[in-house]
């Protein structure tokens, strides 16, 4: 296995550069119900964040205080009930479908638990996905860049190697490198070292964190784990749908 | 390799039996179609060629009186039939006909009952007084010829030609003689050759005279039962025979609408065995159907990863109706190879088929229409398992499934 490489990744050709102490994410006044009738939960109650670029924020919080819901929101994969959402100064709570669907292409990258690679592709494909959705750049300028992103999470030498016949910790860097593909302004992780052993949770956050850095990206993490929450740069308390801290 | 595309092609791999079920569904369905249409229509134009090649494109016979008064029927056009079936004048109407383009022909016959009477048995038949060049104009009788020679018949003032089944049951060969009673005449004829139409109506019954001895035998001079006429675009007989009945005041009947029972089976045989084949593509489409539904259900989590990373509900669309159009390509390709390859060896199948045409083997007639509709009810089919499953993905909101996944 390839050590992970912390060194700086070259911009992708074409994508926006980063404009470190921008807001990359911003919500105001966040609400949000889940589930209906007597079941229907108020999850959001007028939340606001801002997440600043080159910054590493952790939500933290009880289960089901709504964390991932605020994660999801802020990468416009829900609609709220009320609220603003900005990403890159781009209002986009009332957009239309089309162009939430856009935004999520340019500027926010997921990493998720469970990894959610496309286990019929190799590490490769999977991290030229978003860049062959986005299509800036050519095939073998994609292909370099993932190869790039695959060295620097340490999976150089495992790019053909197909996601299914790869390790939990393996998988999730991979993840890692494809939300950095598109070079995007903000990354969004929902708990992406909760279902990984101790040694690849630090692998793993540490690539997140410091690659984040490095390219002037924000970096917002729901985590239950204490001590992954301390060494970020600001860390945010959840309770019924509130920010507490 | 646009990128849908792509993710199509690896998607198509994890349902690998199930789609392979589907695929050959088609390929079954569409090689079948093809074939069964071959056949059906095969069949319906030979009998149409059989036709054309014996009783002609259009037959001109009963005149069309001008008022009412005694006749057989209302023609079409006003006015009744005269119930003296003659043509009056036969060298006049034949000029007359021969002036419209599509003509390719006119036969002038005289027809009537008459008793046979060969070596061993008797039979009645009816005799038919040709021309022989103008009848061969206007029929494939130079084609229907099993034994004999049409040249001795044609030296032979009194010359017959039988029909197959007719000497058979009559036990006469080549050469041999008979007699023909009628109108208390009695006459004796050569066998210069005998015919098989396939038809076995004719075949029973007809024997070729020239037309000179036959008005003779039947003591009508100059008379002429009907004309049979022959065009160069048989398609075209309906439009024709309206044309030329309201300039010679004949009844002129196509031969759609003589043969219209027959033309209608032949149409019904050939929707319904449409009908059926197309079963098999319908129910490899539900099969298709199901295996993309049950995909779009295991795949949730690529789903919502793919638009979490920007793939639009279209392109999500697009993957499951590539999947359904990849699957189509081909099974519409290998089933028209099966059905070209199925259509060529039934062509070669053996059988033996008497009596509404003469055949020793299967028909098939070569059309790419057949391809054309086997391949088009293939993709109407597929299109629609395709597109449910397809629709569903592209509904299916990131958000839900991500948070489904996560609890």
């Amino acid at each position: 296995m390839s050590a992970p490489s912390s060194r700086l990744l070259p911009p992708a050709s074409g994508l926006h550069a980063p404009e470190p102490g921008n807001a990359a994410l911003r919500c105001e006044n966040l609400h949000r119900y889940l589930g209906v009738g007597d079941g229907r939960t108020h999850v959001l109650r007028g939340v606001a964040f801002t997440a600043e670029r080159g910054r590493v924020y952790a939500v933290v919080g009880p289960s089901g205080c709504g964390k991932s819901t605020l994660l999801y929101q802020l990468g416009l994969l829900d609609r709220p009930d009320d609220g603003q959402i900005w990403i890159n100064g781009g209002l986009m709570s009332g957009a239309d479908d089309g162009l939430r669907t856009a935004a999520r292409a340019r500027h926010v990258g997921f990493v998720f638990q469970f990894h959610f690679l496309l286990l019929e592709f190799t590490a490769l494909e999977n991290v030229m996905l978003p860049m062959r959705k986005l299509g800036r750049l050519t095939p073998a300028t994609m292909a370099a860049r993932a190869r790039a992103l695959l060295a620097a999470v340490g999976l150089g030498d495992k790019a053909g190697r197909l996601a299914a016949h790869l390790s939990g910790g393996e998988q999730q860097r991979v993840a890692v490198a494809r939300a950095l593909a598109n070079e995007p302004a903000a990354i969004l992780a929902d708990e992406p070292t909760g279902n990984l052993d101790a040694k690849n949770s630090e692998i793993v956050f540490d690539l997140l964190t410091s690659l984040a850095r490095q390219n002037g990206q924000s970096v917002v993490l729901v985590t239950h784990n204490p001590e992954l929450a301390a060494r970020c740069d600001v860390t945010r308390t959840m309770r019924d749908g509130q920010f507490i801290g | 390799m646009p990128p849908n595309l792509r993710i199509a092609l690896r998607f198509l791999t994890t349902r690998k039996r199930s789609m392979l079920m589907s695929l050959a569904g088609i390929v079954f369905g569409v090689g079948f179609f093809i074939v069964t249409q071959a056949q059906t229509s095969g069949f319906e134009d030979f009998f149409i060629r059989t036709i054309l090649g014996t009783n002609g494109a259009l037959r001109v016979e009963y005149r069309i009186l001008p008022s009412a008064g005694p006749g057989l029927e209302a023609a079409p056009a006003g006015g009744h039939l005269s119930s003296d079936g003659d043509i009056q004048e036969p060298g006049r109407v034949t000029a007359a006909v021969r002036q419209f383009g599509n003509v390719a022909g006119v036969s002038v016959i005289l027809q009537a009952g008459v008793n046979l009477v060969g070596n061993v048995f008797a039979s009645p038949a009816r005799v038919y007084g040709v021309n022989l060049d103008d009848h061969l104009g206007v029929t494939d009788l130079a084609r229907q010829i099993l034994r004999g020679d049409l040249e001795d018949y044609r030296r032979t003032p009194n010359g017959a030609l039988l029909g197959s089944v007719l000497a058979a049951w009559l036990r006469l060969d080549v050469g041999e003689t008979f007699t023909v009673e009628t109108r208390g005449q009695t006459r004796r004829y050569r066998v210069c050759a005998i015919y098989e139409t396939g038809i076995r109506d004719i075949d029973k019954e007809r024997i070729y005279l020239h037309l000179d001895e036959a008005r003779s035998l039947l003591q009508r001079p100059g008379a002429a039962s009907y004309l049979q006429i022959a065009l160069h675009d048989p398609g075209r007989a309906r439009e024709d025979a309206a044309q030329i009945q309201s300039v010679i005041r004949y009844m002129v009947s196509s031969w759609q609408q003589r043969e219209k029972t027959w033309l209608e089976v032949f149409r019904a045989l050939r929707f319904s065995s449409a009908l059926t084949v197309s079963a098999i593509i319908i129910v490899a489409g539900l099969g298709m159907f199901n295996t993309l539904a049950m995909l779009v259900l295991e795949k949730t989590k690529e789903i919502a990863i793919l638009r979490s990373m920007g793939y639009t509900r279209r392109d999500i669309a697009g993957i499951f109706l590539w999947q359904g159009a990849l699957v189509f390509v081909v099974g519409a390709a290998l089933g028209s190879l099966l059905g070209a390859a199925a259509t060529w060896g039934v062509s070669h199948l053996p059988i033996r088929i008497r009596g509404v045409f003469s055949t020793d083997s299967f028909v098939v007639t070569w059309s790419p229409w057949h391809y054309a509709a086997a391949i088009g009810t293939a993709a109407f089919v597929v299109l629609l398992a395709s597109y449910f499953p397809a629709r569903r993905a592209a509904r299916l909101e990131p958000g839900d499934i991500v948070r489904g996944t996560a609890q």
